[in-house]
């Protein structure tokens, strides 16, 4: 399902020096076409590689404008349907369009605290610097019990 | 000449204590772990991904469950059901030390913000508050894991610190030390951004670059080749650089190929074991009863117990109908919802079908594509199932990697399991001086899944701590020099920018080729001549003989990619990145003379599945300079206690 950007929506991320399309592909693919040469949209983003796209919808998720979207693989998928999310900072909504019309909602949580909040330690005690060879000691001593009877 | 541009880029130096390359999992718990301990012994430190961290590596889309998580299981039934899906092969003390530390790993995705699943009445209550979770199977939790990466990034970036954070380099190559060839002193790499290369040079590094993906010919040729089931971008540049620089690779004849929804790969667990959906024929035959007699052919049954068997195995018994032409086979998506549903209220049904959505829009948002595409509903339409193209991975249900440093304190592990240098012995380092990795550059250790891997990132990451500060007057000397690999690196450049008007047609040129097209070739040959879907996953010697010369003269001419751009660069190195990881998967293969993976790969002159001579590890090397291969065997040891015996 390669992503397409919608030329009436995409605002190119006003010009800023990283589209969030661009930053967040994992494979590279959202490109801004700055002046219009390569696709004749200037200050549009384009998918340069369709056929590497593996529909994993980070783009489509960060876009602010709601720009981009997915038509599903030409050579595999009949036309008409479509699967669109709305992310916001706790929860995201999914809105699925069959060929046939039909349509289901869904919402599901994302994260239970604040975007931004999590802490790395998470409170566990400081590290012991002392503990950084004991293989049966590791981390905050949050070691599973072992029953070592099962051993050879 | 002071202007830098395409074809004369910047280069950008720099030295720190420890380098972490890739972004993904286990990077992300080796960025949390380090910190705890960095800024007490001064140490100075860098991760440098090819992507965006926030959505890098093969948890981009989100994952639906945490496939790894202890809870009241005892470590060595973890390890019992993994050497049982894994056909009796792998190193308990590496699959025992991430199964007494997983949960640890677990609790701090909770914490940070993950949603767990809970059961019933038990809502709100946190793991480590003896929430009780919902699960699976006797290994998985389900959770809301869309933001899954995005939460576990933040915490690795918080901890980093941004400065320390380089992302949208691509790493090409690690360099030895001049002065000591079986150490690694640096890493060399190029930003897709701007024309630049990096070279750092560090006292040690983690390479957790993922597995690799697009070795063999995708089932989908056209608009859809980028549908892999494993992340795309994942090119095997883990186990390519390492190898290169030295490293042991174990397992590398294991591959995985999952049965999954047709087309769209669509996860199939939570379908059997949640909702309990039964796969069939085209006679609506199960093919695990029907075809339970090929267990005692070949000996491949020797590891399965009763029902519990390999994930091969059961590839094995549906491939049987694929074969005989009694496909498709179906999942029976309306018969299990229903069943479900005669227990159920109206509302717990709702509930129960945007369950089963969303174990799809969590990890697989394309099988949705499909679905809604050909109008299907699974509660009103049955789904065809199918087995993919193979991927050579070490954290998910498969084994291939890097032979790792275990841990020195259990019982019966031979001594030279663990190892390290100037009498320290550091867990995680592969038999390369400073060279650390985790997730899928570990082999021989499978079934860690995203929270292994980042448990692995966190031990590598106590290890490494330790390696700096035993190698505090060590400074790093590259073997080459910085004009030679910049380039290297700009080699598929240069090839462009000499040849570029010798021809009218931009791709078509007798002096260069491109690398997508060199791409297929080496799809094309994995698939026709190592047990790629066309052959229906088998090979032999003679077959593997062709794919050999194949190989070679592929790798003579990946000198001459092009790349008329960063991006082209980008794809010219992660394609030379699979022909490695391609070798030495075919290497392997060629070396284990039995079947040891029926339903992954059948070598059709050696059928059977033999204990006797083949219960081995399989260990390589590659000699970079004469590009030999040298393949040894290394004694299976059991650790755990068979049960069944
Ligand atoms: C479809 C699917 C379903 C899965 N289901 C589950 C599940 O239900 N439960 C579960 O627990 N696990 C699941 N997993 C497995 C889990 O995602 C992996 O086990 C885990 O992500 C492996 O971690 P890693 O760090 O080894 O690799 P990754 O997380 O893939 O990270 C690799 C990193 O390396 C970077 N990189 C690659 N090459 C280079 C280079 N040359 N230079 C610089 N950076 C580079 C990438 O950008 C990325 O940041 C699933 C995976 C997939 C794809
Ligand atoms: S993120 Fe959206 S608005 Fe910004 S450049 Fe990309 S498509 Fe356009
Ligand atoms: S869906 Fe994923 S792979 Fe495709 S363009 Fe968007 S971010 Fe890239």
């Amino acid at each position: 399902m390669p992503t397409f950007v919608r030329t009436d929506k995409c605002d190119g991320c006003k010009g800023q020096d990283k589209t969030a399309c661009m930053y967040i592909c994992p494979h590279d693919l959202m490109k801004l076409d700055k002046d219009g040469s390569e696709t004749g949209h200037a200050m549009r983003a384009f998918n340069q590689e369709p056929e590497q796209c593996w529909e994993c919808y980070s783009c489509i998720k960060i876009c602010p404008q709601q720009a981009i979207e997915c038509r599903a693989y030409a050579d595999i998928v009949p036309l008409g349907g479509s699967v669109q999310p709305l992310r916001g900072t706790d929860s995201i909504m999914w809105t699925i369009k069959f060929r046939n019309g039909n349509m289901k909602r869904f919402k599901f949580p994302i994260r239970t605290t604040p975007e931004g909040s999590a802490d790395p330690q998470a409170g566990r005690p400081d590290a012991n610097s002392g503990d950084l060879a004991a293989y049966d000691k590791l981390f905050d001593n949050d070691l599973h019990s072992c029953d070592m009877s099962q051993f050879n | 000449m002071s202007e830098y541009g395409f074809g004369n880029p910047e280069v950008v130096e720099e030295e720190v204590d420890i380098l972490l390359i890739g972004g993904g999992m286990a990077a992300c718990g080796a960025g949390v772990e380090l910190m705890r301990y960095a800024e007490a012994n001064d140490l100075n430190i860098k991760l440098v991904d090819k992507a965006a961290m926030d959505r890098s590596g093969a948890v981009a889309q989100g994952l639906s469950a945490i496939n790894t998580y202890m809870g009241d299981n005892d470590p060595a039934d973890y390890v019992r059901m993994v050497r049982t899906d894994l056909m009796g092969i792998i190193r308990e003390d590496l699959v025992y030390d991430c199964g007494r530390h997983v949960d640890s790993s677990v609790h701090l995705f909770e914490e940070w913000g993950l949603p767990v699943w809970k059961q019933p009445g038990d809502e709100g209550k946190k793991l480590t508050e003896g929430g009780k979770p919902v699960r699976s199977g006797k290994w998985q939790i389900m959770i809301n894991g869309e933001s899954y990466k995005w939460i576990v990034a933040e915490a690795a970036k918080k901890s980093l610190g941004t400065d320390k954070i380089q992302e949208r380099v691509f790493i090409v190559k690690l360099v030895n030390d001049k002065n000591d060839p079986s150490r690694v002193a640096g890493a060399v790499g190029f930003s897709v951004r701007e024309d630049k290369v990096f070279v750092y040079k560090f006292k040690c590094c983690l390479l957790v670059c993922g597995g690799a993906v697009n070795v063999f010919r995708p089932r989908s040729v056209g608009e859809g080749q980028g549908r892999a089931w494993y992340p795309v971008w994942n090119a095997g540049s883990t186990y390519a650089m390492a190898l290169e620089a030295g490293a042991t690779g174990t397992m590398l004849e294991n591959r995985f190929v999952p049965a999954r929804f047709k087309d769209g790969y669509g996860p199939v667990g939570a379908w059997f074991l949640l909702f309990k959906a039964k796969a069939m024929n085209a006679a609506g035959e199960d093919y695990q009863v029907t075809n339970a007699h090929m267990l005692e052919e070949h000996n491949y049954g020797n590891h399965a117990h009763g029902h519990v068997m390999g994930t091969c195995l059961r590839n094995h018994l549906m491939m049987e109908d694929m074969r005989n032409g009694k496909g498709p086979i179906f999942m029976d998506t309306p018969s299990a919802l229903a069943k479900l549903a005669e227990t159920m209220t109206p509302k717990e049904i709702k509930h129960l079908e945007a369950e089963a959505w969303e174990d799809f829009l969590d990890m697989t948002i394309g099988q949705c594509g499909i679905w809604a595409g050909e109008n299907i509903e699974p509660d009103k339409e049955m789904s065809e199932l199918m087995p993919t193209e193979p991927y050579l991975l070490g954290s998910h249900a498969g084994c291939a990697g890097l032979w790792v440093s275990g841990p020195e304190d259990l019982p019966g592990v031979p001594e030279h399991w663990s190892w390290g240098s100037n009498g320290n012995k550091y867990r995680a380092m592969t038999t390369v001086n400073g060279l650390f990795t985790a997730g899928d550059g570990v082999g021989a250790s499978g079934h860690k899944f995203s929270s292994g891997a980042f448990t692995e990132g966190r031990l590598a990451a106590k290890s490494m701590i330790r390696f700096a500060m035993d190698n505090k007057d060590y400074s790093p000397e590259l073997e080459d020099s910085v004009e030679d690999l910049v380039e290297e690196i700009y080699k598929p450049v240069r090839n462009f920018l000499e040849h570029k008007d010798y021809t009218t047609a931009i791709d078509v040129n007798p002096h260069y080729i491109t690398p997508k097209m060199l791409q297929f070739r080496l799809q094309k040959c994995m698939d026709e001549y190592v047990a790629g879907v066309s052959t229906y996953y088998q090979t032999n010697a003679a077959m593997m003989g062709v794919a050999e010369r194949k190989l070679t003269m592929l790798k003579e001419d990946s000198e001459k990619m092009r790349a008329k751009d960063l991006h082209e660069l980008l794809r010219a190195w992660e394609n030379y990145h699979r022909i490695m990881a391609a070798e030495a998967h075919m290497k392997h293969i060629q070396f284990r003379e039995e079947t040891r993976y029926p339903g992954y790969y059948y070598r059709s002159d050696f059928l059977d599945l033999d204990d006797d001579n083949w219960r081995v590890f399989v260990n390589s090397t590659y000699d970079r300079k004469t590009k030999e291969w040298a393949l040894v065997k290394e004694p299976y040891v059991e650790l755990i206690k068979d049960l069944n015996k």
